[in-house]
């Protein structure tokens, strides 16, 4: 287990090397002086110097990258924001928290609504609940997730009155924008879920216990449901990559003080030295619960702790 | 039966393409279907709710909501369709090479395709837009490259199990140039598997497409893009609601469309997958 821990931990490196190549890469690529377009056409001669110098832009490309690379991995500095001039990491700290809080309450929801429609679907499978379920699913994948958000602000806040516009503070802020991440997420798990499910129903030992006289709720709980959690499981760990770049939508749309609006703000401040830190933790966060996913394979499944 | 009338007895991907239909007809035809011109402002109009004379509305310029939508099909189809065309065409490249090559090249390709396959890609296309600068032609590129390293994978797969047959392996050796082992041999071969993902990538590109307009960083004013028509849109959200809410409305109807298609090419051309995710 020990070993399977720490192969996946080596192997999660390059993809964060990976990551932060392609994004240094890209803002390096920018057409123009990137510190001019920085500071704006009014900057004086010695900022520019001192960002150039603070950059490190004189130096080549690959030297800029190991420097960067080295300082996060060795002291975990994350360089200084050029709009707010603080660290990078503290304005990545004070945004980090309310990004967890929605992404977590949207996983917990797409993952309970998912699964309990997709189950549902699969035991009656073509019942009206099954086809209302499919149909329903097909509209959650295809609603840019932006829009489903004002829909919702229109209808539960402008017309109901029940729920505030934006913001953050307390639970009821916290309902809209987490029903606004999960809906695609619901779609799709349900869509998996009914599948796998359904393939498991037809194997010979559901048969097997079905044969045995084992009651329906026990063969669904203790043979079938087992055995289709783990691609359920997978999908979660990915859809957990899609509620972050989803998250960048949703906390736009409902002044959610977290990662993905520092993010779009430090995209129109041309403040790339915060946008290529909010990059890396969103890339961290991701590589971290998907290692957590493949880890509770083996709790779930005995077979993949031996081979790992 | 063959793919067609499996496909023709499906009835939500006979209902996706007529939508598909409805949407090539109103980009091409957009100057004689839309009652307005789409960028005419009529400031004492604005924010007019969906009535007779402006069927869906007006925005905040006074601009008829129904016009910008018919021409927003254009944006949302070009970016659609040139961003297949990126995917396709660097995957068939990338691909080909690493089945071809193979060896460490294949290896450290590969793993770069799992890598972005698995990554959020919406944060890697915000770095990319951000640095190229905002404009259709950026925001198509940045939604292009997303579909690369899937078609690279469709494509390499097919080639490995291509290169092994005996009549590749005798075209090879009569010297038959890449280009015409690839036309000839590997294209119809991952044709059924790549027009199911470019069907699909599309409703995905304009997704993003709509994702990157809305946050600002996409398709910029005055033209007509629904994903930017929303952002305008909710400025006003609270007096105005049907100016954020109907272009959403053409998003979605687009991304149906081109979802339902592509789950009935899938079932059509590949029966075995049938009723799989």
């Amino acid at each position: 287990m020990l070993t399977f821990v720490v192969r996946r931990l080596l192997l999660a490196v390059p993809v964060l090397l990976g990551v932060v190549f392609v994004v240094m890469l890209t803002i390096d690529l920018l057409p123009g002086d990137a510190v001019t377009l920085m500071l704006g056409e009014h900057a004086t001669k010695d900022a520019v110097a001192k960002l150039r110098d603070h950059l490190g832009l004189d130096k080549p490309f690959l030297v800029r990258y190991l420097d960067y690379v080295g300082r996060v991995f060795l002291h975990g500095d994350l360089g200084r924001s050029i709009q707010q001039n603080r660290p990078v990491a503290a304005e990545l700290a004070d945004a980090w928290p309310a990004t967890v809080q929605l992404t977590a309450a949207a996983l917990v929801l797409a993952a309970v609504l998912g699964i309990a429609a997709g189950v549902a679907s699969a035991v009656w499978p073509n019942s009206l609940f099954d086809a209302f379920a499919r149909l329903g699913s097909l509209f959650g994948l295809s609603m840019p997730i932006f829009w489903t958000g004002l829909v919702l602000i229109v209808i539960f806040s402008l017309w109901l009155h029940w729920l505030p516009v934006g913001g953050a503070g307390s639970l009821a802020h916290l309902v809209l924008p987490a029903v606004t991440l999960a809906l695609p997420s619901v779609a799709m798990i349900a869509r998996m879920t009914r599948s796998a499910v359904l393939d498991v129903l037809y194997q010979d030992y559901v048969r097997t216990a079905r044969a045995k006289g084992v009651g329906e709720l026990l063969v669904l709980g203790r043979h079938a449901l087992r055995n289709a959690f783990i691609p359920i499981l997978t999908l979660l760990g990915l859809q957990s990559g899609q509620l972050m770049g989803g998250a960048v939508l949703t906390e736009t749309v409902f002044a959610w003080p977290g990662l993905g609006r520092l993010m779009v703000k430090a995209i129109f401040a041309r403040d790339y030295i915060l946008l290529q830190g909010a990059v890396l933790v969103f890339a961290l966060a991701f590589v971290v619960i998907n290692l957590l996913v493949d880890l509770s394979y083996g709790l779930l499944d005995p077979r993949v702790g031996r081979q790992g | 039966m063959n793919a067609w009338s499996r496909f023709r007895h499906n009835r939500l991907a006979v209902l996706g393409l007529a939508l598909v239909a409805v949407l090539a007809l109103s980009a091409a035809l957009a100057p004689w279907l839309a009652p307005y011109d789409p960028t005419r402002q009529s400031l004492v109009e604005k924010r007019t709710p969906p009535g007779a004379k402006y069927l869906l509305g007006a925005d905040e310029f006074g601009r008829d909501i129904l016009s910008r939508v018919i021409y927003g099909s254009r944006v949302a189809l070009l970016v659609g369709v040139l961003s297949v065309v990126i995917a396709v065409v660097g995957g068939l490249l990338l691909g080909t090479t690493a089945g071809f090559v193979g060896g460490w090249l294949d290896a450290l390709m590969m793993r770069a395709v799992e890598i972005l396959l698995a990554f959020p890609y919406l944060l890697l296309a915000l770095a990319i837009v951000a640095a190229l600068g905002p404009g259709v032609l950026n925001t198509t590129i940045a939604v292009g490259i997303w579909g690369v390293p899937a078609v690279t994978r469709i494509v390499r797969g097919s080639v490995l199990t291509l290169r092994e047959t005996e009549y590749v392996g005798a075209a090879r050796a009569l010297g038959a140039p890449a280009a015409a082992l690839l036309r000839r041999h590997i294209l119809p071969n991952v044709l059924p598997g790549l027009i199911v993902y470019a069907t699909l990538f599309m409703a995905n590109a304009i997704l993003l497409e709509a994702a990157l307009s809305f946050l600002g960083l996409g398709v910029q004013p005055p033209i007509a893009s629904w994903g930017l028509m929303v952002s305008t849109g909710r400025d006003v959200l609270l007096v105005a609601p049907h100016v954020a809410t109907v272009p959403g409305v053409a998003i979605m109807v687009a991304v149906l469309a081109f979802n339902l298609v592509g789950d009935g090419l899938r079932d059509a051309l590949d029966p075995r997958l049938r009723g799989s995710v």
